[in-house]
């Protein structure tokens, strides 16, 4: 186990719901489990929507400090600082695409020493990213946004509410594409935890996930 | 039917625009709409379309002033403050009968508000825009396979009528993210001889313009245009109805509202309380005629709104006040729950029912 892991891909691919999955996973085998809300470019969707799940699991949540507020101030709190202390073990959640990137290359340097695995978050079904070319031409921008390179990658394809097994089969060849051109593995696929009993045979480690929705948002 | 995709809801309106023909977007960021502007910025060139982030919202919208007249699709986007800013080109393009599609996704006002969704901007949007005699087309979505369909026919029917139409959305709907079938790209057939786009030396000029010397002319463009309205009013009027035949409390409510409104119909139907709902797609048009004729039948209404209760005026007049109308908000960005609503039903049923 890395020090550092940082989810990284498209707008919209998923990386905050997989870091907050990952870091509470993370929280049953280690001692103290920070996660990182490092985007500065979304809005609305982010870990701080978690807050309380992440309370609960005592993981450490870092976020700016306006994060869900009714202001947009694009910075990071100081507090990051502790990622790289101590025994700790981080998640790192980074904003979409190179622009939300940007906010990591700071960092790049001490990431690299502390050790650190960086995960494409790959969507075969979300829009601009539908071929493994788009998928490809991100990860090279990201790579150059960030000074990091990645380690791996997870098919994390879904159609939101939609999702079925079918869905998350038929992009198998599609994450093979990527690995081919860029020579990362597959280190898992990810899907909703109840569409378990169909995908457990999945290339890659099948990682069942929760689908944390945004509180007080229902909407059929 | 294309494969589904999953899409941002403020993508895929910026994506439905493409296909539906829009060559010129002239933008400006604000929060929660600058996707818009963002996928249009990466987008635009690689179709041979143009792609302009002005210097502000009013250099936008006169910039689509001018792409317009060409008879070129254009949009602008952005979020409550900006469309107040808009507000003044809005004007000079329903005076010149210019065509032109603008996006809100509201938030919380007034000033500089928040960020976060809200439906403060109803009375604007539907009465209130800018200075003169005039309407804009205003399309309320509630879905993003809704949003994509809409702009689409934003496009068509303000080239059909030769005026501005908006997408009023919000927040939660520019933010959140569904599956959608984009539509295929498709060609506009309406013909605009109006367009100043060159002679050609085969005709005369065209001219382009809201200024009339002569105040007897003024007043005689602006009641053709009225006329024109009220052909709108008669024929492009949109509207659901769910669960409204028994129904005894009907919900009014557009965009997101309208899908929180929908939880709690189901929580007081399993209460045993009849509502159901009626949402306006058309918020200029006004769907006034069949709203009255619910009115027939139910024996309140409710409407729903993140607002300081906006539209409830619109759904007193439509059913002459013949029955009570009350409001279930929350505004300044909050997001009223399901909870919420039920609450304020089983208030109405133990008053009226």
């Amino acid at each position: 186990m890395k020090k550092i892991t940082i989810f990284a891909g498209h707008y919209g691919s998923g990386k905050t719901n997989l870091a907050v999955n990952a870091a509470i996973a993370l929280k049953r085998r280690h001692g103290s489990v920070i996660l990182c809300d490092m985007d500065i470019v979304n809005p609305y969707f982010r870990t701080k929507d978690s807050e309380d799940i992440l309370k609960e699991a005592r993981v450490r949540l870092i976020s700016p400090r306006f994060a869900n507020s009714n202001v947009d101030l694009p910075y990071l709190p100081a507090e990051v600082a502790a990622i790289f202390n101590g025994e700790n073990i981080s998640v790192i959640d980074v904003g979409g695409d190179d622009s939300g990137a940007i906010a990591l290359g700071q960092y790049a340097s001490r990431i690299e020493n502390a050790g650190y695995d960086m995960f494409l978050v790959l969507n075969a079904r979300r829009y601009l990213t539908l071929e493994p070319d788009e998928a490809v031409a991100i990860l090279h921008e990201i790579e150059a946004a960030s000074s990091l390179r990645f380690t791996g990658l997870i098919n994390n394809t879904n159609l939101g509410h939609e999702s079925t097994a079918e869905i998350v089969t038929q992009a198998r060849g599609y994450v093979e594409s990527v690995a081919r051109a860029t020579g990362l593995p597959l280190v898992a696929t990810s899907f909703r935890e109840d569409l378990s009993p169909a995908l457990t045979a999945q290339d890659g480690a099948a990682w069942p996930i929760t689908i944390y929705e945004k509180p007080g948002w229902a909407l059929y | 039917m294309a494969e589904k995709v999953l899409m941002k809801g403020n993508e895929a309106l910026a994506e439905s625009a493409i296909r539906a023909g829009c060559r010129c977007f002239f933008g400006y960021p604000i929060t929660p709409q600058t996707e818009v502007a963002a996928y249009m910025a990466k987008r635009m060139p690689q179709i041979g379309g143009t792609y302009l982030q002005a210097e502000s919202e009013v250099a936008a919208i006169n910039m689509v002033y001018g792409a317009t007249s060409t008879g070129t699709r254009a949009m602008t986007s952005s979020s409550s403050p900006g469309i107040s800013l808009k507000a003044e080109g809005i004007s000079y393009l329903a005076g010149s009968d210019l065509p032109a599609v603008i996006i809100n996704i509201c938030r919380g006002g007034p000033g500089l508000g928040g960020i976060q969704p809200a439906q403060s901007d109803y009375n604007q949007a539907t009465k209130g825009l800018a200075h003169g005699d005039f309407h804009i087309l205003v399309l309320a979505p509630n879905c993003i396979q809704e949003m994509c369909d809409l702009v689409s026919d934003a496009f068509d029917l303000a080239d059909t009528y030769r005026m501005p139409a908006m997408i009023l959305g919000d927040g939660m709907l520019g933010q959140m993210m569904e599956p959608v079938a984009l539509p295929e790209p498709h060609e506009s057939k309406i013909e605009k001889p109006w367009a100043a786009c060159g002679t050609e030396m085969k005709r005369p000029h065209n001219v382009i313009n809201s200024l009339y010397i002569k105040p007897d002319e003024l007043e005689r463009i602006v009641m053709d245009r009225y006329a024109r309205y009220r052909h709108i009013e008669e024929n492009e009027v949109r509207y659901e109805e769910f669960m409204t035949e028994d129904a005894d409390i009907v919900i009014v409510a557009y965009g997101a509202s309208s899908r929180i409104a929908r939880n709690a119909i189901m929580a007081a139907r399993a209460e045993g309380i009849k509502v159901g709902m009626f949402r306006p797609i058309t918020l200029w048009p006004f769907p006034k005629k069949a709203l009255d004729r619910v009115a027939d039948t139910a024996r309140a209404f409710l409407t729903v709104e993140l607002s300081m209760g906006q539209m409830i005026d619109d759904v007193k007049l439509a059913i002459n006040c013949r029955r009570p109308v009350y409001l279930a908000n929350r505004t300044g960005g909050m997001v009223i729950t399901p909870n919420e609503i039920l609450a304020k039903i089983r208030e109405i049923k133990g008053e009226t029912l």
